[in-house]
């Protein structure tokens, strides 16, 4: 006979910095059901933007989400730019490759500080530190180039703030020429070790049918044998004057999830050298002085899959609608499936392979409780008993009349 | 300065508690405890329950939701505890003051003793904010 226990996950646990709340319900070791509460770094940003003029909404939008906070300013610009007519007849060459650089650096950071992350997960806290350590010049090329580690502020309708200067490529080129050792080495550590193989193979496993079901989106699908990157599927920056590869695995599992991070790593490294070795002289902005009626959409591939944002305009300086859809917003879900069936001890890392971040996820509902229903609390009890009293003194004082 | 407040002072542990941040506060706490800045030295862990803390670190600006989180953690804190606001959403609500789902600030919730501003800090100006928070509590 087996007991069915639920056992309580979050809101604030150690696991991840985000708070998020799951309820795990087991029957001996096997996790037989999960049921994921969000809700907890809802900031209403889409109803913000809506009072912030189009120059403003990009440094309100990368602060949805500090891990990729050049994604969600990049697509709201790519959707601005597609009402005006498309980002590739506005934007001077040169800021589309600054902008393809920073995109890359960014998922670099991102897929390092996820790897660091799992690894801490797994027991692995050496792989975290080394993660961690190995992230740092990629966080000192970004406060060179824009003068901060994270919230990056440089993109902007029509260009980009900031000049990659002449003197700051060899520095940025160096590092990232240190940093294939690096993935070298990671890929040779996590890739080969039995341990970490006979954890992981074969555990979490998302088919290539569930994958499509459930919507998933980025690396998440790209581990489960689906062929999609919005970098080549509709190509913005310069991604399509570039020689790289999409990287598909089909097993699913939480291994093959960590492979394609890891070899999407060497990808993003080969597209920054090849940006810089190409990148031409000239300006980073224009001017945009109106932004005309009409709607506009922006897709971008984030670290964690496809970001769209709509943005619609009525001719005054404000988007008067605004809508976000982040990738873990179609990743979180498919935890339901990969996690059922496996032991509890395979949850931790399962819920964090999808590299979910709830601050871009996250959602309000307001409920309408039904009210015709009235809980009594023991003060309400006594009041209900003293009424009786009064009442009943009132008509014995009539009755004795 | 009572005993209690200087043996706390020799290794603070801390409890890190996001209250609807965009986790850049929150890489940068964990960022502080890797090689570069690595603060173990000094005695300082993050712990996974508010019970065994020191000190609470508060990032993010509450909202309805995680703001009756915020005082229930605090509430179960051993006392003394001291409280750290990173971030300039902690400290003042920044641009999300407007917002319909950002009730108060978090110090109108909880008493704060340290205030670290950024956007985010870097790990240089927690440490450095850590240091002056040990320093005021040994004045006392």
């Amino acid at each position: 006979m087996s007991h069915k226990i639920v056992i309580p996950l979050g809101p604030h646990h150690p696991l991840q910095e985000e708070p998020a709340f799951f309820e795990l319900s087991v029957e001996g070791e096997k996790v037989t059901d999960i049921d994921i509460t969000v809700g907890y770094v809802h900031r209403g940003i889409e109803k913000l933007s809506e009072s912030k003029h189009f120059d403003q909404v990009p440094f309100l939008v990368e602060r949805i989400c500090g891990i990729c906070s050049s994604s969600h300013p990049y697509a709201f610009v790519l959707a601005v730019e597609d009402m005006l007519g498309g980002e590739k007849n506005i934007v001077p060459e040169r800021a589309l490759y600054i902008r393809t650089i920073i995109e890359e650096l960014q998922r670099i950071h991102s897929h390092l500080l996820w790897l660091g992350l799992a690894g801490h997960f797994l027991g692995y806290d050496t792989l975290w530190m080394w993660a961690w350590r190995y992230r740092e010049p990629v966080l000192d090329c970004f406060e060179m180039i824009t003068g901060n580690r994270q919230n990056y502020a440089i993109f902007k309708v029509g260009g980009v703030r900031h000049n990659i200067r002449d003197e700051d490529i060899p520095i940025i080129k160096k590092t990232i020429g240190d940093l294939t050792k690096v993935v070298d080495m990671f890929c040779g550590a996590i890739t080969d070790d039995p341990v970490i193989k006979a954890r992981l193979k074969g555990v979490g496993v998302l088919t290539k049918q569930e994958a499509i079901e459930w919507c998933v989106v980025g690396p998440t699908a790209r581990a489960s044998g689906i062929n999609i990157d919005v970098r080549r599927d509709d190509p913005y920056g310069i991604y399509d004057q570039i020689n790289w590869n999409v990287i598909v695995k089909e097993e699913g599992s939480v291994f093959a999830k960590i492979q394609v991070r890891i070899l999407e790593l060497y990808e993003s490294i080969n597209i920054i050298c090849q940006c810089l070795e190409k990148m031409p002289e000239g300006e980073i902005n224009t001017e945009i002085k109106d932004i005309p009626i009409g709607e506009g959409i922006g897709r971008i591939e984030a670290p964690r899959g496809e970001c769209l944002h709509y943005v619609r305009s009525d001719g005054t300086n404000r988007p008067i609608r605004h809508k976000i859809r982040a990738p873990s917003y179609m990743n979180v879900p498919s935890n339901k499936t990969t996690v059922v069936g496996e032991t509890i001890c395979d949850a931790a890392i399962i819920l964090a392979a999808v590299d979910p971040c709830y601050s871009c996820t996250d959602r309000t509902i307001v409920l309408d409780r039904i009210t015709d229903k009235k809980v009594l609390n023991g003060w309400d009890l006594i009041e209900l008993s003293r009424k009786k009293t009064k009442e009943l003194r009132r008509n014995f004082k009539s009755i004795l009349k | 300065m009572s005993l209690k407040l200087k043996v706390l002072t020799k290794s603070l542990w801390v409890y890190h508690a996001g209250c609807s941040a965009c986790n850049n506060c929150d890489i940068e706490i964990l960022d502080a405890l890797t090689p570069r800045y690595d603060v173990e030295r000094f005695g300082i862990v993050v712990v996974g329950s508010i019970r065994h803390a020191d000190v609470l670190l508060v990032t993010g600006v509450p909202n309805y939701k995680t703001k009756e989180e915020l005082k229930g953690l605090y509430s179960q804190a051993p006392q003394p505890c001291l409280v750290i606001a990173i971030g300039n959403c902690a400290c003042g609500r920044a641009m999300f003051k407007d917002s319909y789902n950002s009730p108060c600030a978090v110090d109108e919730i909880i008493p704060v003793d340290c205030y670290i501003l950024g956007c985010p800090p870097k790990p240089e100006a927690i440490i450095a904010g850590v240091v002056k928070l040990i320093q005021k509590v040994g004045k006392k």
